[in-house]
């Protein structure tokens, strides 16, 4: 044990309620020493549940672990609690650009660029990028893994060698670059409007969704799924329902439908509240069937 | 008989729930419960808060209000949970052949009643 673990270890020791658990948590971090992190962070994290830094920590342990869903949540809780958090934009950008989204790496590195533009990193991240597409003339194949660049955000995640080594079945999936490109739901009757597809890592792979006051809201909206997936199987896991068909949610302007057509993907269909809910289950349930058969063909 | 206790005892006697509690939102601490025998109350009540905690981040995302109605549906039953003023969620455990429509109707007005 280093000096200075052993210091911030007695720190927290004496003063439990303290904040040197993120001091702590990143350097354990740092040494690799990811499940001890993991533990001080989330030790930390349950007595400051509304603190930016104990989730950005949190995001970091878990994206070295290889947990890029996880990471995301984290960062995205972050910058929840903290919209110009310029380190949580910088990891949203590291894994967009690992899924090969690359206007949305672009787009969080931007906003960190606004946040902190002291951080000579960021710019260097941008120009990195942009090369990198420049020097792209066709994208890889769908079933390829997007290739694994040197850190674009020099994100704390990213800095480490374990963050470098993530297998591509652990990275999130790359969607189609736009919704009208080889969509799940181009064979589908009804269009893909108001139907989204994601996966677990609360990425898009499919579909649209737009807002009431217009917009497209497809990619925020996925961000989200990903925990509402997590916390709708632990809640009906633990209260012995067994695992879970479908989740109705009716709000004033819309009514919406989540199903999962495969374990690791979620379907939201979303309509007008005049379509009867019972309606709209068995279109989502039609959707999942489609995008169920998409899924298989890609994979 | 209090308001919290009436709403309950309407919610609890449509055939197939199995329970039914007024929870904090915020902190998923129980309120009041009616509950049978291998429900765990302060389980339900937590759970399901998160569950609508992750749902309104997601209406939210999607420029929707918040929810009015929330229906999971499992293979061996179903969680409902609907918001209601001040900070509370009513919340019913129901078996797999409850009447849904009944519970999902009484859940309403009687979240509707708390305000």
């Amino acid at each position: 044990m280093s000096d200075e673990i052993r210091a911030l270890t007695a720190r927290l020791a004496d003063e439990p309620t303290s904040l040197a658990f993120l001091e702590l948590g990143e350097a354990l971090r740092r040494r690799g020493q990811y499940d001890a992190a993991a533990k001080v962070a989330r030790g930390g994290l349950s007595r400051y549940p509304g603190l930016a830094d104990a989730h950005d920590l949190v995001a970091r342990i878990l994206s070295d672990q290889g947990d890029l869903a996880g990471a995301f949540d984290a960062w995205a809780d972050a910058i929840r609690l903290d919209p110009m958090r310029s380190s949580a934009l910088k990891g949203l950008a590291f894994l967009y650009f690992r899924a090969g989204e690359v206007p949305a790496a672009l787009e969080h590195l931007a906003r960190a660029a606004e946040a902190d533009p002291d951080d000579v990193t960021i710019p260097a991240a941008i120009a990195r990028i942009e090369q990198e597409v420049r020097e792209t003339s066709a994208p890889p194949p769908p079933q390829e893994p997007a290739p694994v660049p040197a850190s674009p955000a020099d994100a704390p995640a990213a800095s480490s060698p374990q963050s470098q080594t993530v297998s591509a079945s652990t990275a999130p999936a790359t969607p189609p670059s736009s919704p009208t490109v080889d969509s799940p739901f181009a064979d589908f009757s009804d269009g893909e409007r108001g139907l989204l597809l994601a996966d677990a890592n609360g990425l898009r792979l499919g579909g649209t969704l737009t807002a009431p006051g217009g917009g497209e809201a497809g990619d925020r909206v996925a961000a989200e799924l990903g925990g509402v997936v997590r916390e709708a199987g632990r809640a009906s896991r633990l209260l012995g329902l067994g695992s879970w068909h479908s989740i109705a949610i009716e709000t004033p302007a819309a009514f919406l439908v989540l199903v999962p057509p495969s374990g690791d993907t979620v379907l939201l269909a979303s309509r007008e509240p005049s379509m009867p809910m019972a309606r709209l289950g068995l279109l989502a349930e039609r959707a999942a069937r489609v995008a169920r058969r998409w899924l298989e063909r890609g994979r | 008989m209090t308001p919290e206790t009436m709403v309950l005892d309407r919610v609890t006697r449509v055939p197939g729930v199995r329970g039914a509690l007024l929870a904090s939102a915020g902190d998923g601490l129980v309120v009041a419960e009616q509950l049978m025998d291998g429900v765990d109350g302060r389980a339900a009540a937590a759970l399901a808060g998160a569950l609508v905690g992750r749902l309104l981040r997601t209406t939210g995302a999607a420029g929707l209000e918040s929810p009015l109605f929330v229906h999971l549906r499992a293979e061996e039953g179903s969680l409902l949970a609907a918001p209601a003023p001040g900070d509370l969620v009513l919340v019913a455990v129901l078996g797999p052949d409850a009447n849904i429509g009944l519970a999902r109707l009484e859940m309403l007005d009687a979240a509707g009643r708390l305000g």
